[in-house]
């Protein structure tokens, strides 16, 4: 198994916001890699910028690698890699992908019409 | 050495894992390949999950090779409720580790594609369920649903490709499912990518009938059978009739099996049917088949043995009504558990369902005979070629089980020798029935087209139904043809009265000569009387001479010694007589 190589990597797990501050609308997210792939660091960083952009202060990201948490995959019903699951507010939404569109990550949180 | 002789057959053989499943293992000689994918597809409700599960179960259970279901159509409750009408308690594999099933629930509508993705996930989990119970056999099912649910399939179709590879590389022996496409095999060509076996699953109807069917289109670096087998499913599972896998290894017995008609028996070597043989009773409308297989039911409960009788035609109320008007009673023989009736219309169901309800109802009543009362209904639009194999099937399955078969089937041209389903290589005795037309009226005739492996009366018989079953009678042949019915009567009037006539004519002769005997015996009798009184006087006469030849000498002597004469007086006396 390759899990652990990976794992060791430092893969970022559990990234606290800026600012944890809770409020009625709290953003939970959860991002699902699968190691350190050019990808998976791709989706982060495109996650991290459009979060302190639309839900500064209200939002928590989570980042679970499958490498190291292979059964978590079941419960979210992950498929592709990487995907976005939106826990919170409900219902529950799926973005895969990079997320270099951010307008369709947008629409894929709810949030275009926020604005 | 165990080891060596089990290599043997397996030299140039590419490794394969059985299934388990009944046909399916000896038309792919042995399993599907080992460590590589396999393809199972076909139209909707074809049986491919059914096919994959039970791979799983009996890998499980019969082989010890754990499995790991992934469903992408169905929950895991679906799937459990789903299977276990077929006796597969999947909830027990799981929680023996033998199973793992995971359901893979994509919703198109609640994904948002924002980019590049792989599906990286899909391997995890995949690869997670295999090594949590050290899986030997994987099922995905139907793989082809990520295209519904996913975007890009660009991306999909190269992930499919990885995937495939990469349960390869894991040495898991798989199956994949996919929905049969318009023009290709699958939807999404799948065929593309698992390229080591495909084995295509078909759900026809025809004349409102359903069949199944399986075909092994490819199958690399093996031989299989390539022709189209008819395939069951039932409360047992899958099974494919794998008509050539059957062999003919079947005991042949040398036990006969009466007919229940006596004079039919003496036709057939005196003894009637072989025990398991088949019999083939053929005729035109109306000439008696049933009546006929009646008698051998009757007969074989007569002597304490069980009998099945499939009706396909008639309710077992209305052949027992109508086997009473020839004075066969088979409702006590029902009634005391020795016959048993199944009865259903042949469009009922589709003939896998009707060879397995047969199948079912010969293992568990375990019969002695069986009739199936006509199998020419089974012919319903062009499936002769099925019901053919459904019958091969079902002929060798009775001979397995030593049980003797009679079949009865409707020709439509009278005297034809052929049969409408091209069975007659399957039957062993073969009893044809006709129609004999002769002066204005209608007989039934009986003659046996062949019977294998007995010396067999080659005559036609009339055949005649009466109140007292079946009787068979010598039919007429001379030089005006086969003369039955009251032609027969007649013919047999007219001999008899010659007959007579000739007896009498016998017997005058024999009076007369009685006659002549006799006087000549009175003439010989007066004659020996005449000859016996000429004789006696003869004789007294002779007597009488004598007395007076020896009186003569007496007194010569008494004279002599009268005169004082000496001895030599005697030979004076001799020579006198003699003068």
């Amino acid at each position: 198994m390759t899990t652990k190589t990976f794992a060791s990597n430092g893969s970022p797990r559990k990234v606290r916001p800026a600012s944890p501050a809770k409020k009625a609308d709290a953003f939970v997210l959860r991002l699902y890699v699968a190691g350190q792939t050019p990808k998976s660091l791709l989706a982060f960083s495109n996650l991290k910028k459009l979060c302190e952009e639309h839900l500064a202060g209200h939002y928590q990201i989570e980042v679970i690698d499958l490498l190291v948490d292979p059964q978590l995959a079941r419960g979210d019903q992950i498929l592709a890699i990487p995907t976005l699951v939106r826990k919170l507010p409900m219902p529950v939404r799926k973005i895969i992908g990079d997320l270099s569109n951010t307008e369709r990550v947008l629409i894929g949180l709810d949030l275009l019409e926020q604005k | 050495m165990p080891p060596t002789k089990k290599k043997q057959p397996s030299v140039r053989q590419l490794p394969k894992a059985p299934t388990g499943i009944q046909g399916l293992d000896e038309i792919t000689c042995g399993g599907l390949p080992r460590g590589r994918p396999t393809l199972v597809c076909g139209g909707a409700g074809c049986g491919k999950t059914l096919l994959a599960m039970e791979f799983l179960v009996r890998g499980a259970i019969q082989f010890n090779e754990p499995g790991v279901f992934m469903a992408f159509e169905e929950t895991t409750h679906d799937l459990t409720n789903n299977v276990s009408s077929l006796g597969f308690d999947l909830e027990d594999l799981v929680r023996r580790k033998k199973l793992v099933i995971d359901y893979v629930y994509i919703e198109r509508s609640e994904i948002e594609e924002t980019g590049e993705y792989d599906l990286e996930g899909l391997f995890i989990r995949l690869g997670h369920a295999i090594d949590s119970i050290g899986a030997k056999r994987v099922v995905l099912d139907t793989v082809e649903s990520l295209f519904s649910g996913l975007p890009n399939p660009l991306i999909l179709r190269a992930e499919l490709r990885r995937l495939f590879r990469w349960l390869k590389d894991k040495g898991v022996t798989a199956i994949i499912t996919g929905e049969r496409g318009d023009e290709a095999l699958t939807r999404q060509g799948l065929e593309e990518y698992v390229s080591d076996c495909v084995i295509v699953l078909d759900h026809r109807i025809s004349e409102q009938v359903s069949s199944r069917r399986l075909r092994v289109v490819k199958y690399r670096g093996s031989t299989h059978g390539t022709n189209e087998y008819p395939f069951l499913i039932d409360e047992t599972g899958f099974s494919v009739v794998a008509v050539t896998s059957l062999g003919l290894k079947q005991e042949a017995s040398t036990k006969r099996v009466p007919t229940g008609v006596t004079r039919l028996d003496a036709m057939l070597g005196g003894a009637g049917y072989y025990l398991g043989s088949s019999v083939l009773v053929s005729g035109t409308a109306g000439t008696g088949k049933s009546s006929l297989a009646a008698h051998f039911v009757d007969g074989a409960c007569r002597r304490g043995e069980r009998a099945v009788y499939f009706a396909f035609e008639e309710s077992p109320s209305q052949i027992m009504r109508n086997m009473r008007s020839i004075g066969i009673d088979l409702q006590q023989w029902v009634r005391k558990g020795l016959l048993h009736f199944q009865a259903t219309r042949p469009t009922f169901f589709g003939l896998e369902m009707h060879l397995a309800t047969m199948h079912k109802a010969v293992t568990a009543f375990k019969p002695h005979v069986v009739v199936i009362d006509p199998i020419n209904s089974f012919i319903i639009g062009g499936n002769e070629v099925d019901v053919r194999a459904m019958l091969m099937r079902l002929v060798d399955f009775m001979k397995m089980k030593q049980v003797t078969c009679l079949f009865t089937n409707l020709t439509s041209s009278g005297t034809s020798g052929n049969t409408d389903l091209a069975v007659s290589s399957l039957i062993d005795t073969w009893l044809q029935l006709r129609d004999m037309e002769i002066g204005g009226e209608r007989n039934r005739g009986i003659s046996l087209l062949k019977s294998r492996g007995m010396s067999h009366s080659n005559q036609i018989r009339e055949f005649l139904l009466t109140d007292r079953g079946v009787d068979l009678r010598d039919v007429y042949v001379g030089p005006e043809g086969v003369l039955t019915g009251s032609a027969r009567l007649a013919q047999e009037a007219r001999e008899t009265a010659a007959q007579t006539a000739h007896e009498q004519d016998v017997e005058r002769k024999r009076i007369e000569l009685e006659g002549k005997r006799r006087a000549l015996e009175a003439q010989i009798a007066v004659m020996r009387a005449d000859l016996d009184a000429q004789e006696a006087e003869t004789l007294s006469r002779l007597e009488q001479e004598q007395g007076r030849g020896r009186q003569l000498a007496k007194e010569r002597v008494s004279m002599g010694l009268s005169r004082k004469a000496d001895v030599g007086g005697k030979t004076t006396g001799q020579r006198r007589q003699a003068e």
